[in-house]
């Protein structure tokens, strides 16, 4: 069951006349011309569709905060600033169809009643965002952007805007200060976006991904999209693999396949590389709590762990993890986990806007003692310090980038202390080119 | 202390930056500081002070407000840097690639540590964080392109290319 990327390797899909001919912009014309913004609204929430960021709130009801006093403009913002470790999958559906986008942009405003809307692109994606801004170029010579689109007398004017290289403006609030010139420091919450956005607006934000998927539930009900997927996990989901399976890449999955199915079948990842067994997976973008591979593939109850919501943050922070963004990172036996989450640390420490000194000063202790656990230069109290500054990180901050710099570190202490320990008492072993851990009895161990 | 003179866009990229200022609602045109210092540094390869001044001229916003805003986002150049930047992604993703024994080969050819310039002045070396390509790393970006699945063989044909 493929709904965002059905037709994503059709020679052309980049283009207009390629995008209509597999019936896009199909859902422009059954929502403008035959349906009320609300009731656009009362579909997606139907559908049950939950924001594919990362945070998994679900889409209609955050439509339905939306504040709309008489006579003030109101905002729909496209979060296209992908930056979490292990997550390009929007990256992926703007580079190859930038239409599934644009389409999806025009109902959500027209469901909104935005006349402006914008697309925020990480700036590095400067290829991408050129991409989109010639395919929005096609949609307004089509009538299906700007002034009376399709005669309907709904205006809709859409821009792309490039970010500057933060992380930290993935988080909503952030990304509105960005947007409007200024630094990306998350504000203080509430009043959230839904009433004081940009410009002091109200204002929806919504992943690349959740803003896609408006069109096929529009032209096919929320109901339709509601029966894919198990339970509170409806539709498809993108994952982004990436790291030592054969076939690394994007997927568009049913949500509540099993992940063994999805590591090793044919049909996704292909199973792990040649030779070489699975350790760990971070399931959802660095943030969330890594897994040794006995947990990722069955819950604690051993049930054969699912890839959806629900299932995979089974057994909570102890012995479960969470979807996120679909953020998929699978290591073999040869991966380092103590370098590993060095490099997750580093790039918190990099990425803390500042703002909040749990997270500066913490992202920074962090990154500094696990620095010298992996060069040998690490004691032993200092696993237990680094679990110390993790707790006093989380729920401690503005934002959730504390939380997201905390829990990488504090589960791999959790399932791989005695790696860190073998780091501090095997200095030497240790910091030699490509040395590893070898747990004995592990399902990994070769 | 600035001199404003010498630093002026060319026509056509001033055109592009009073279309960017309409994007946004009346009184709102410091939404466009991020596109235009994308212009500017496209211009002039690094942020000078001086250019930071041009552009805090031309949306009638204070130098302040630019050089905040500068410092902040990792893509801005704030010294001189080579005529191409690579930007060498160093997050876990492309590591488990083989991504850090890629990247001290490249620095090795160009005979520069992280930051550096080579002594020809045509690479500046840099590591970034995440470029959102995890599953075709190792990458590195220079300018708007993207390089993945880099080996070491990759990386001495896309310098010998770049280098003619």
């Amino acid at each position: 069951m493929k709904i965002l990327t059905q037709h994503i390797d059709v020679p052309g899909i980049e283009t207009i006349d390629v995008y209509r001919q597999h019936g896009g912009y199909s859902a422009v014309e059954k929502a403008i011309k035959t349906m009320a913004p609300d009731e656009v609204t009362e579909e997606v929430k139907k559908s049950g569709l939950r924001g594919r960021g990362g945070a998994g709130f679900p889409v209609g009801m955050k439509w339905s905060f939306l504040a709309k006093p008489e006579g003030v403009p109101r905002y729909l913002v496209c979060n296209a600033d992908e930056s979490e470790p292990g997550t390009f999958k929007d990256h992926y559906l703007m580079m190859k169809s930038p239409h599934t986008l644009i389409e999806g942009m025009i109902v959500s405003s027209y469901a909104l009643g935005a006349n402006t809307s914008y697309i925020y692109v990480r700036g590095e994606l400067m290829y991408v965002i050129n991409i989109l801004e010639k395919a929005i170029q096609e949609a307004y010579d089509k009538g299906l952007l700007g002034k009376n689109i399709l005669g309907s007398g709904y205006d809709l004017d859409l821009f792309v805007q490039p970010g500057g290289g933060a992380y930290i403006c993935g988080e909503e609030t952030a990304l509105l200060e960005s947007l409007e010139g200024k630094r990306g420091n998350p504000r203080n919450k509430p009043p959230f976006p839904a009433v004081k956005g940009l410009y002091q607006c109200p204002t929806v934000v919504n992943n690349v991904e959740s803003i896609a998927a408006t069109s096929w539930i529009v032209n096919n009900g929320g109901e339709e999209y509601a029966k894919i997927g198990v339970g509170r996990s409806a539709g498809t989901k993108l994952i982004s693999v990436s790291g030592h399976v054969r076939k690394p890449g994007v997927y568009e999955i049913p949500l509540g396949i099993t992940v063994e199915d999805f590591i090793y079948s044919d049909e996704w990842c292909g199973g792990i590389r040649d030779g070489h067994k699975l350790k760990a997976v971070v399931a959802g973008g660095s943030s969330v709590p890594i897994l040794p591979a006995e947990l990722i593939l069955k819950t604690t109850n051993g049930e054969n762990r699912l890839m959806t919501y629900e299932s995979l943050s089974d057994g909570g922070f102890a012995t479960g993890t969470m979807l996120g963004s679909g953020g998929f990172i699978v290591m073999d036996e040869t991966t380092c986990i103590v370098h590993n989450t060095l490099t997750f640390a580093r790039f918190y420490h990099h990425e803390s806007c500042g703002q909040c000194s749990p997270c500066r000063e913490g992202t920074g202790w962090m990154d500094k003692v696990i620095h010298r656990i992996e060069h040998g230069k690490g004691r032993m109290e200092d696993i237990d310090l680094l679990v110390d500054v993790a707790k006093k990180i989380e729920g401690n901050t503005i934002c959730p980038l504390g939380d997201a710099a905390a829990w990488p570190v504090a589960a791999a202490i959790r399932h791989f202390r005695d790696e860190f320990e073998w780091h501090v008492k095997h200095p030497e072993e240790a910091t030699k080119p490509g040395a590893v851990f070898m747990r004995e009895g592990a399902s990994w161990t070769l | 202390m600035t001199n404003t003179q010498t630093v002026q866009f060319p026509a056509d990229t001033l055109e592009r930056v009073h279309k960017i200022i309409k994007r946004y609602p009346e009184g709102k045109q410091k939404s466009a500081l991020l596109p235009i210092l994308h212009l500017a540094q496209a211009e002039w390869r690094w942020l000078s002070s001086e250019v930071m001044d041009y552009v805090a001229g031309l949306l009638n916003i204070k130098p302040i407000e630019v050089y905040e805003v500068a410092t902040f986002y990792t893509m801005f150049h704030l010294e001189p840097v080579g005529e191409h930047v690579i930007e060498y992604c160093r997050t876990g993703p492309c590591c488990l690639m083989g991504g850090g024994e890629v990247y001290d080969h490249l620095k090795k050819k160009l005979g520069v540590d992280t930051g550096g310039t080579s002594s020809d002045g045509k690479f500046t070396v840099k590591e970034v964080e995440c470029l959102a390509a995890c599953g075709w790393g190792p990458v590195f970006q220079i300018r708007e392109k993207y390089y993945m699945n880099l080996t070491t063989e990759k990386v001495d044909a896309i310098i010998e290319e770049l280098s003619k």
